[in-house]
């Protein structure tokens, strides 16, 4: 055990905390990863994402001959520890960098690597996920929309829902049935479907926050080239498997909370309660504890998951364990900070009383969905008993 | 580069150490050694002293094994997990005190014996007051001719029943500061000490009031210098704090694997009751407790050795968060064992008994979190 840097990656963590400390944007007051809408937000989130990657910071673990750098995995925890370190904003790209991305580099074709990693790291092209639709959610595996092979072309019928981004996406990763009368694990494949495409209609959904920030998007006759499909026709499940995989290391990642974990603690020493500061009252004070305990956790969990990874170990359920244990943690976060706030705390963003902008209680229900997607909690749950444990299976339809 | 994880030679330890306690350790035993009056399983102990346990964490050159906090860690959790009872984590206590603070003089005394196996030792500093800082150390030591005279009473003495040598937390400066603590060697033939086992509902741990009436003492048992013992105490409490976290990460995962192996055998409305959500979904989140708390244990038993501005901290935070942990693990366990888990018959109790000790054993979760509170100036 050594959690020491060596003088090498001290030298290139004060590298990276000078770059940052001259680079950083101006702070946003309303500032939310995964969640844009606004036009102008989009263009300072493609801008920083730009910034970021010709400085050499984003996704350096790629290979070379797709825009990254073959970096240790070391470099980019140091560039993401000084991210957290000054609350740098997220970046916009995340989806691409860090689902379809990996996926691709390990299941795509020299061809698809080729042509969309590198603008997946410069921000010029931006992914959204076609998973879930109407009927199907949790059961992911029943879903309908097709796409039916036409000589060199698939055409593309159905409906996706719950698709973040998809209103400024430039691509979609899709899963679509391409066999109807297989077993339903074993008709799925796995395509890339280029958002400009004719067909396609992306109708904006009002999540609970007020913000559009998801979408219904539906395709009517959508002709896609054979070249877009990932892995082979019919074995878009475990390609799709991979994919999310990915997506819960990308949900269960501590970069975020632990930068909430401080605004929450700045606020507990800023907001009076009964005369003095929230952070005085004991019972406040074990809560904020508590949290700052499940914060560390999880840092230290990533530690020792990182660790794994460089001695070649396979994850197991590790990543739902941190989905799980994460995204519920934010949630938990963010509501310490309403009842710190008492009456200040459901305060809209834009009342002139509202503390942090407001921002706490859009966090708070913006956090309830990330419990929700990228695989409900008792999904995990079910992941971690079954894969984790070997609990006997559910039967399934 | 950053490496959290354990070398070739810790896993070997590990395995070695779980092996070993299988097969030496089982609840049977657990139970036999409940009915002795001291606590302490000595056929068990002396094969622990053998593969050089008692000083695992010794340096070399004092006759130890010269391994780390970490390797300690390790053994402890294997403890936890078969529930061992007997005084081995008091005992490294003490011999942690010695090898830090002892003379020549004192270690030769008691260092052997310690490693030996020949004599156990006790860390007595709560008193009625339940406190874990150095207000809760009242008992006086008075100046005398010769050395000291204490009398008081220690309450809480983990270990106690079974202990050759105490060592005691007294006051030897009116005041309720850190200023003003030393720490005694006693040994418990000493005149004027007596011992007095309490009930508690933990099979596996023994506790016990020490009472010193008029004990004297001479200059020479004063481990450390007079009036400055607290930063010594403190580190100590801070070592059994992440040891009680060890072993309470090891009980924890002991119950999980209980309950789960449970629910895949027994049967109810015709299939494995493991096969229902319900039983599913609990399991689940006791895994995505107690696994990422082990990490907790390591950080803080590396850290006790190598970021000495950190340790306290990183002690903290394990053992609030383990005290909890193993505390709801536990309880989930019996309750996914159904009746059979409330029985006396059934082991499942001694872990979930342990873990209502091993909870305010060094300080309570609460404890922890206000330190962590003050530590961090929320």
């Amino acid at each position: 055990m050594d959690l020491s840097y060596s003088p090498e990656e001290r030298a290139f963590q004060r590298e990276v905390r000078g770059w940052l400390a001259r680079s950083m944007p101006k702070r946003e007051p309303d500032e939310r990863p995964l969640d844009f809408h606004d036009p102008r937000r989009i263009a300072r989130g493609k801008a920083w994402q730009r910034k970021l990657y010709e400085a050499g910071y984003v996704a350096m673990g790629w290979p070379r001959d797709y825009g990254g750098q073959g970096a240790d995995v070391m470099r980019q925890t140091i560039v993401n520890e000084e991210m957290v370190r000054v609350r740098a904003p997220g970046l916009i790209g995340l989806m691409g960098i860090q689902m379809v991305g990996p996926t691709l580099i390990a299941h795509g074709t020299e061809e698809q690597r080729r042509r969309h990693l590198p603008p997946i790291l410069t921000a010029e092209e931006i992914w959204c996920q076609g998973y879930s639709e109407p009927g199907s959610g949790s059961d992911l595996a029943s879903l309908r929309t097709s796409a039916e092979l036409r000589g060199d072309e698939f055409v593309v019928n159905g409906q996706k829902v719950w698709t973040s981004n998809a209103q400024f996406a430039d691509w979609i990763f899709c899963l679509v049935r391409t066999d109807p009368d297989a077993p339903k694990h074993r008709g799925i494949s796995y395509l890339l479907i280029d958002m400009k495409s004719p067909g396609i209609t992306v109708r904006p959904l009002v999540q609970m926050t007020g913000d559009a920030g998801f979408n219904e998007v539906f395709f009517e006759d959508v002709h896609v080239p054979r070249a877009n499909l990932v892995g082979g026709l019919n074995d878009g499940w475990t390609i799709a498997n991979a994919t999310l995989f990915h997506e819960r290391n990308m949900l269960g990642s501590t970069t975020r909370t632990q930068q909430v974990l401080q605004g929450l603690l700045s606020l507990a020493r800023a907001h009076g309660r009964a005369g003095r500061p929230a952070s005085a009252d004991p019972a406040i004070r074990r809560r904020l504890a508590d949290l700052a305990i499940r914060v560390e956790t999880m840092k230290l969990e990533a530690y020792r998951q990182l660790t794994d990874t460089l001695r070649g170990r396979s994850p197991g359920i590790a990543a739902s364990v941190s989905k799980l244990v994460t995204t519920e943690l934010n949630h938990d976060l963010a509501e310490a900070a309403l009842d710190i706030l008492g009456s200040y705390g459901p305060l809209a963003r834009g009342n002139r009383r509202a503390r942090d902008g407001g921002t706490w209680p859009v966090d708070f229900m913006f956090t309830l969905g990330l419990i929700i997607g990228g695989g409900t909690s008792q999904i995990q749950k079910n992941i971690i008993a079954e894969r984790g444990l070997a609990m006997p299976r559910e039967l399934r339809a | 580069m950053i490496d959290f994880g354990l070398s070739d030679d810790q896993q070997a330890l590990q395995r070695a150490a779980r092996e070993f306690l299988a097969a030496e350790c089982p609840p049977s035993l657990v139970r036999d050694t409940a009915k002795q009056p001291d606590g302490v399983p000595r056929a068990l102990y002396a094969k622990m002293v053998e593969l050089g346990w008692m000083g695992l964490a010794v340096p070399e050159a004092q006759n130890g094994l010269g391994l780390d906090t970490l390797a300690l860690a390790l053994v402890l959790e294997e403890l936890g997990r078969v529930a061992a009872p007997g005084p081995f984590l008091s005992t490294q206590l003490v011999i942690a005190a010695l090898v830090r603070a002892g003379t020549v003089a004192q270690r030769r005394e008691w260092l052997g014996r310690l490693l030996s196996g020949h004599a156990f030792g006790s860390l007595a500093y709560l008193e009625e007051s339940d406190r874990h800082d150095p207000a809760g150390i009242a008992l006086r030591a008075r100046r005398t001719r010769g050395g000291y005279a204490l009398t008081g009473s220690k309450l809480f003495v983990l270990d106690a029943p079974g202990a050759d040598l105490f060592l005691v937390a007294a006051r030897t400066r009116p005041g309720s500061g850190a200023a003003g603590v030393s720490l005694f060697l006693v040994a418990r033939e000493t005149a004027g000490v007596r011992v007095r086992p309490e009930e508690t509902i933990d099979l596996t741990r023994r506790v016990g009031e020490l009472t010193l009436r008029d004990v004297t003492l001479p200059a020479t048992a004063l481990l450390g210098g007079e009036d400055k013992g607290w930063r010594l105490l403190e580190r100590l409490l801070d070592l059994g704090a992440v040891g009680i976290a060890a072993d309470s990460l090891g009980g924890a995962e002991r119950a999980l694997a209980m309950a789960v192996e449970y629910s895949k055998t027994r049967e109810q409305f015709g299939r494995k009751i493991g096969s229902f959500q319900a039983l599913k979904h609990m399991a689940a989140e006791m895994v995505a407790e107690v696994e990422p708390a082990r990490s907790l244990v390591w950080y803080a038993a590396y850290a006790f050795d190598h970021r000495p501005r950190e340790h306290a901290r990183a002690a903290s935070v394990a053992k609030a968060r383990l005290g909890d942990v193993y505390a709801r693990t536990a309880r989930r366990a019996v309750e996914m064992h159904g009746g059979i888990g409330f029985t006396w018959e059934h082991d499942l109790h001694l872990w979930f008994k342990r873990a209502r000790w091993n909870r305010v054993a060094f300080g309570d979760p609460d404890h922890h979190r206000e330190r962590l509170a003050t530590i961090d100036r929320y």
